[in-house]
Parts: C-alpha cells; structure tokens; sequence
C-alpha cells in the first residue's frame, strides 16, 4: 500500500467533516448547472434562427455551439473554487501545529505531498464528475460526438491537477489560510491572462507567455483536440509545482 | 539506545544547542532538565527527526538519524510540549489514522489501539471529537499517540503540563511503568517530577549541558554544604556563641523570630564533616534545651539554581 495512503484518508476525512468540501461542490455545481443552462438555451435560440436562415447553418454543431463554451465556462469555475480546496492543505497544519507531529512519523515528504494532493483531487473531481449528467442529458435528445467530450474531462483533469499543484505549493509557503488563497488566486488568473500581453510585446516574448498561459493548454481540449504539447505542459507544470513544495517543506525544517 | 555526539543546533545567527554529547541506556528514564528557551525541545526535536542537526551525530538504536531517518522515526513515539492534534477527529479515528501512518500491521491495529485506549484512560472520550475534549484528556490521547506502536524509545517534552493534579500522579506513574522495557527521555522544569521518576538528569542550560548525573548525586555534588536546622530553649546569644566554635560550623542563623522560649536555627556546615553529634554536645554542656536537630536537604531547585546562576557567573 502507498505509504501516502492514509494522509490521503485523512485529508478527505477532513475535507467533508468539515462543510468546505459540501460547500465548493455545491457552488461549483450551481454556477456549472446555470451555465450550461445558458448556453444550451442560447444554443437552442441560434438553433431556431438557423431554420429561417439557412446561411447560419454551417459550422453549428453541438460541439462548438454547447460543449466547447460549456468547457470554457467550468474552467472558469475550477479556477475560482479550487483555492479554496488547496488554502487549508499546508497553511492549517502549520498554524495549529499538528505538522510537527506529521513530520515525526515515518513518512516521507512526498507521501505527504501526494496524499494531501490526491485529497484535493478527489473533492475537485467529484463535481466534475457529476457535470457528466448534464451532457448525459442531452444525449438523450440528441446524439452526441463522445471524442470531443472526452477529451474536455482529461483537459478539465489535467488542468485542475495543475491549479491543484499550484495551490498547494502556496499553501506551504505560509500559515495563513487568507493568504494562501488570495495569492493562489492572483497567481491563477495571471497565468490566465498572460498570454494577453502577447500581441503587444516582442514576438519571442509574446509565444513565451503564451506558451506559459494555463488556459490556452486548455483551449484545444475544450475543442475536442488532445495535443501531446499541453498534456505535456500539465504534467510538467504539476511535477514543478510538486516539485518545489517538497523542497520548500524540506527547507523549513532546516530553518526550523 | 540513544547517542548523542557534538550535537549542535543553529537556527540562523540563534545557536539554540551547542555541542551537546550523551548517551541514554536502554530502558532508561532520562530527565531533561533547564529553563526556558535552554534548547531542551530543539534537541528532542533532532531526535524525532523533526528537524536534522547543523552538526554532530545522532543515533537511536544504531540508527543515524540523517541518514536513516525512517528507521529512527519507526521506534520513536513524540509528545510534543503543545499537543496539536486534528480537532476536527474522533479520538479513535485519530487513532487509527495515526497507526496507519505508522505502519502498524493491520491485524494488530485494533489491539494496539485498545491497549493505548486503556493506558491512557481514554476510554469514555474514544468516539468523541477531539476539539472537545479538554486539556487534560488532549495531552492524554496525545500520550496514546505516542505510545500507539509500543516504540523502543519515548520522548515527551513536557507531559505534566495543564494536567490537574490527580492527572499528573497517573501520568507520572505510567511514565514510571513505562521505563524498564522502554527508554525515555523527557523534560519538563517541574523538580520533584525529575527526582520522581527519572534515573538520570541532564540539566541543560543555555544550549549547553550544565551537569549530568544521578538526582541524589546531583544533589550530594553540589551541596558542598550541609544545612542543618535546630530549634533550642534558651537565649539566642547564648546559644549562637556556644555553635560558632565548633570546628565545621560555618554560619549559624536565627530564623524568624518565634515566640516562647523556643528559637530556631539555620547551621551551615562543611559537607565531609558531621558534626550533628557534636552540636548536640555543646547545646547539652551549655544547659540549652535541645528540641529539634535535622538535615535540611538541598532540592533539586537549588541545584538547579545554583548551577544556572553559576553559569551566568562564568559569563560575566
């Protein structure tokens, strides 16, 4: 069994003992429900005015006209709930104190790491989950190009992986949970709009940030693309950010 | 069981503990003994591995504690001096959880639990949130974690802390039993504690180590001087002139006035010299009334004291 394991349990434990892990589900699966809405019923509009105008009809399809911005409009929300998972991780073991006992059992820092990582995961991954059922919903009506949906859910894995690893590589840098999440956040939505300045600064600089951008890696799964680029550009990004809080963790225990 | 070689502790320009060296015996009860900030959690906190030394050697049943710090950490079971557990948990959750991390074997698990359930008295708060628990009932499931997989050697930083009395003599006493199979070392600035259960004290003083010794011998070392206390009828010129010239008095002492007859007196002698014997004599001979005669014993405040402020008196 992972070393890591119970961590692991214990993080999900504390996640639903407490209200945070009902809550940001909750929230985040309001927003998700009404925007979906939203779109499906702008979809149906368009859809209606396409009869009369046959012109429209090209290039409406259930993929780019639903499932494309309904991918968008979740990462949207993944970005804004998901410092509010990862604030606690670190930052509250560290204000209490229970890290020191943590940190005299035989586990290694990595076990911790993944296992409070995985726990965050996990409450990140239940609502998305449950998203399914909207689209579910209209493939009842309709039929569905399940390729393109697909790919959405690993971009949507791999991308709140990512805002996960950020979040608590923050998280273990300070004890207050305020902090944390304010910093998580500011840090998000930058690397979300990086790539914005692109147009206006040098053209090596400007396919840098746009390389650096979280949510254009996230635009072709949302088409319905799997670009090995992206999923390599997640996985790198969550290593690094994982990378750096072992090294955080284990340097302040130098420094005491 | 326990080894320490040059330890030393830096914390930037702050030298919490500076070449600190001793060994703790199997089955020992080591007392850690000094006033606040003298480095006493910085070292057990080396020795659980929570943090590595800047220097020196640690090892714990053979075990260097930087290079195989997941061997050490397997046979040693912390009290930290504030108990912070998950609040949030039931006591036998927390329990479990923390039996899990420490790789207990699942078929064992749920004995070991019981068995820590039982030595610490847990028993009537075992389904109850952590959170609401008391001082005293948190220090004692912080005791059980420590003890849940019945490691090799304890350290506990300040065990007795926030307990109410009755509390204290229990966990005094299941420190006490504990010793003998399991090594222990813990600290605390509470004397009597120390001249209780530990066979061995270090008394650690600004980072370094001021004394290590047996509690008895520490206070026959020390006390160069013996205290005697008497309570004699008669008058206290008289009685202060007839002490004075005895060979080994060095200083008597009328206490506090009292009323009567009956006066008290402090005597300071030479340690190697007896001479209660003849203290008695010169009182007789004197035609004093001789009530009380008795060694005043140094206690280990004293010593403790003495030596930090001996300490200091070096500094200077």
């Amino acid at each position: 069994m992972f070393s890591g394991f119970p961590v692991f349990k214990k993080e999900l434990g504390a996640f639903f003992l407490s209200p945070i892990a009902y809550v940001v589900m909750t929230i985040f699966l309001v927003l998700s429900g009404y925007f979906f809405y939203s779109t499906l019923a702008y979809y149906s509009l368009i859809s209606l005015q396409a009869i009369q105008n046959p012109y429209m009809v090209s290039g409406l399809n259930l993929t780019t006209g639903l499932i494309s911005p309904f991918f968008g409009n979740i990462a949207v929300i993944t970005m804004l709930i998901i410092p509010m998972l990862t604030m606690r991780l670190f930052a509250e073991e560290k204000k209490n104190g229970t890290i020191e006992l943590l940190f005299t059992y035989p586990l290694r820092d990595i076990e911790i790491l993944l296992g409070k990582f995985f726990a965050a995961m996990v409450v990140y991954l239940i609502p998305v989950a449950i998203t399914l059922a909207y689209i579910a919903f209209v493939g009842t009506i309709t039929d569905l190009a399940v390729g393109p949906i697909l790919a959405g859910y690993l971009g949507l894995v791999l991308m709140g992986a990512a805002f996960i690893a950020l979040g608590v590589l923050i998280s273990s840098t300070t004890e207050n949970q305020i902090i944390a999440v304010i910093t998580t956040f500011g840090l998000l939505l930058l690397l979300w709009v990086v790539g914005w300045a692109a147009n206006f600064t040098s053209p090596l600089l400007g396919k840098i940030l746009n390389e650096l951008s979280l949510v254009r890696h996230f635009e072709s799964f949302s088409k319905g693309v799997i670009n090995i680029k992206d999923v390599v550009f997640y996985l790198s990004f969550i290593f690094f950010c994982l990378f750096v809080t072992g090294r955080i963790l284990e340097s302040k225990r130098w420094r005491g | 069981m326990i080894e320490i070689q040059n330890l030393t502790k830096h914390f930037g320009h702050i030298k919490a503990v500076e070449n600190i060296s001793f060994t703790v015996n199997k089955g020992e009860i080591l007392g850690f003994l000094g006033p606040n900030g003298a480095g006493k959690t910085t070292t057990m906190r080396v020795l659980t591995g929570y943090f590595p030394p800047t220097k020196g050697k640690v090892r714990v049943a053979g075990y260097d504690i930087t290079e195989t710090p997941m061997d050490v950490k397997k046979r040693i079971g912390y009290l930290p001096e504030n108990v912070s557990l998950y609040t949030d948990m039931r006591v036998r959750d927390y329990l479990k959880f923390v039996g899990q991390v420490k790789k207990i074997k699942k078929r064992s698990l749920k004995g070991n639990i019981a068995d820590a359930i039982e030595h610490c008295g847990l028993e009537s708060v075992q389904n109850r949130i952590i959170g609401k628990l008391s001082k005293g009932y948190r220090q004692r499931v912080g005791l059980a974690q420590a003890l849940l997989h019945d490691p090799e050697v304890l350290i506990l930083d300040e065990p007795t802390v926030g307990l109410d009395p009755k509390q204290i003599v229990d966990i005094r006493k299941l420190i006490k039993d504990l010793g003998g199979e399991r090594t222990v070392i813990l600290s605390t600035h509470i004397l009597p504690e120390v001249q209780m259960i530990c066979e061995r004290v270090i008394i650690i003083n600004e980072g370094k180590i001021a004394a290590i010794d047996t509690p008895d011998n520490l206070n026959r070392q020390l006390s160069k001087q013996m205290t005697l206390s008497m309570e004699v009828e008669g008058d206290p010129q008289k009685v202060i002139a007839a002490l004075e010239n005895i060979d080994g008095v060095i200083d008597v002492k009328q206490r506090a006035k009292k009323k009567g007859k009956i006066k008290g007196y402090e005597i300071t002698t030479k340690l190697e010299k007896d001479v209660r014997g003849e203290l008695a004599r010169a009182i007789f001979e004197n035609q004093l009334g001789l009530y009380e005669l008795k060694t005043v014993e140094m206690t280990l405040e004293d010593i403790f004291l003495k030596l930090v402020t001996q300490e200091e008196a070096h500094h200077v």
